[in-house]
């Protein structure tokens, strides 16, 4: 039989009915499904049920002023903390890639000692750093000082969280920037180059963009890492999410339900910036056609 | 190496030949053009965007001007209708001709082609080349690295024969190709016709 014998013939002869498809049967899968929903009713009336949870203690602090103050103070950490980690990291991965090798060992040695040390302990040091350097001054390196003051007066609590948590994120940033910039087939430079256009927006227009396709995942893990990260600052007794449910637990003794509060607070956040990510990747995903649901 | 008298990378001042700026090398690389095996659009940007970027970033021509060269070279290379799609959607053949017109926008005084057409099937090779007979004939210098004989002969002032990095002969078509001097350009060229 040839290719054109098989298309002009009709599947089956007229007079023989059409086989009507009967689907297989998995009862196993039923039953698994069954299962998994009684575990998961068990779940919730455990949740429901036992009164230790204190849900109405919950519900009270939920939205209390304290807790929703805290909230936004984790909020500001982590947008300090990304923002600037993110934006030293870019500036440490372009070190790395230079061919001035001093400025890449500085970055290599940068990225090694930040990684080393754990955060408690470098944000334990920025908060004692008056111990050490009691003034700061500005001017001429190793001349005269334009003014100095204080070390307790510049770097308060909050500026040694978020300088503490900035610049322990920008030795990972750094990498994940790098990785990004060198997933990026060289062809596009060297076309870039080619046609004559400015190193910078050579790296903008063309390099970063595509660059952020590979960035933009790994960043939105450290981005949510951050948000649950901030709470390691409540050792130096900044009232963020999780340092204000444990004055407040401490005061009242209602633990578990204070504990759920965060929990549930550090849920929405981490929800929100998924959500966040999703968009962001579409955007960069722009001009590909992969996966397929994006074109 | 000149291009129009031009020293290329280098500045001559006596005995001494001193190394260009960066912004010095930029401006003369936008008077050469390139087109690469695999094309290099840029993925990110409409076929637009890769076309009016260059002209933009790199030789600051005002927006109007360089959209008005860019809608002629792209009917010019016959993807008028292509403007804002995106490199990923168009055909192999499609992609070399928009980095045709991409090297061009810049109006460069010679363009250079690395094997343009050895990524592409077949099929599609026909209309890469028709877009560069057109510019050969309208005057466009070009150096060409190619293995498509039948094209070098049609097209081709001057043919150089190369046998790992030198010169094996050179000269016109109808000498170089129809009638070689060496051995080795004989043996190539037999087994490509």
């Amino acid at each position: 039989m040839t290719l054109s014998d098989t298309q002009a013939a009709p599947a089956h002869p007229r007079d023989e009915p059409v086989p009507k498809i009967v689907t297989a049967r998995h009862p196993l899968r039923w039953l698994s499904g069954a299962g998994v929903l009684v575990l998961l009713a068990m779940v919730a009336s455990a949740l429901v049920t036992n009164p230790a949870w204190e849900w109405d203690v919950v519900g009270v602090y939920l939205f209390a002023p304290s807790v929703l103050r805290s909230v936004l103070l984790t909020l500001e950490l982590t947008a300090l903390a990304i923002v600037l980690g993110f934006a030293l990291g870019t500036v440490l991965a372009l070190m790395r890639l230079s061919p001035n090798r001093l400025l890449s060992a500085v970055a290599w040695a940068y990225v090694w000692l930040f990684r080393s040390v754990p955060l408690i302990l470098q944000l334990l040091f920025w908060y004692n750093l008056a111990l050490l350097y009691p003034r700061l001054s500005f001017g001429v390196p190793f001349g005269p000082a334009f003014f100095d003051i204080g070390t307790m007066d510049l770097i308060s609590p909050l500026t040694a969280a978020a300088l503490g948590l900035a610049l322990h994120q920008a030795a990972y940033a750094a990498e994940i920037v790098r990785g990004g910039l060198l997933s990026v087939d060289p062809g596009q430079r060297l076309a870039s180059a080619a046609l004559g256009i400015p190193p910078w927006r050579r790296l903008f227009k063309v390099i970063l963009p595509q660059a952020m396709r590979t960035i933009v995942p790994h960043a939105g893990n450290e981005i949510i890492g951050m948000v649950k990260g901030t709470s390691v600052v409540y050792i130096m007794a900044l009232p963020e999410l999780f340092y204000q449910v444990q004055v407040i637990y401490n005061r009242n003794g209602r633990v578990m339900a204070l504990l759920l509060v965060a929990a549930i607070w550090y849920l929405v956040l981490t929800t929100a910036l998924s959500v966040g990510q999703h968009y962001i990747e579409r955007y960069y995903g722009r001009g590909r056609a992969w996966p397929p649901w994006w074109s | 190496m000149t291009v129009d008298g031009d020293l290329l990378g280098y500045r001559r001042a006596g005995d001494r030949l001193h190394e260009l700026r960066e912004r010095e090398v930029l401006r003369q690389r936008t008077k050469i053009g390139f087109v690469f095996q695999s094309f290099n659009l840029f993925p990110h940007l409409t076929v637009r965007q890769n076309l009016s970027e260059a002209p933009r970033s790199a030789q600051r021509r005002p927006r109007a001007e360089v959209d008005v060269v860019v809608a002629r070279l792209l009917d010019r290379v016959g993807l008028a209708d292509k403007a804002d799609a995106y490199p990923h959607t168009l055909s192999g053949g499609q992609q070399q001709r928009v980095a045709i017109a991409r090297a061009l926008a810049l109006e460069p005084k010679v363009v250079l082609f690395d094997e343009p057409t050895s990524a592409l099937d077949p099929e599609l090779v026909g209309e890469v080349l028709e877009v560069m007979k057109d510019l050969a004939v309208s005057g466009t210098t070009m150096i060409v690295v190619t293995h498509e004989i039948g094209f070098a002969r049609e097209v081709a002032d001057t043919v150089v024969f190369m046998d790992a990095g030198r010169i094996v002969e050179q000269g016109p078509p109808s000498q170089v190709l129809d009638a070689p001097e060496h051995e080795r350009t004989r043996a190539f060229i037999s087994k490509v016709l």
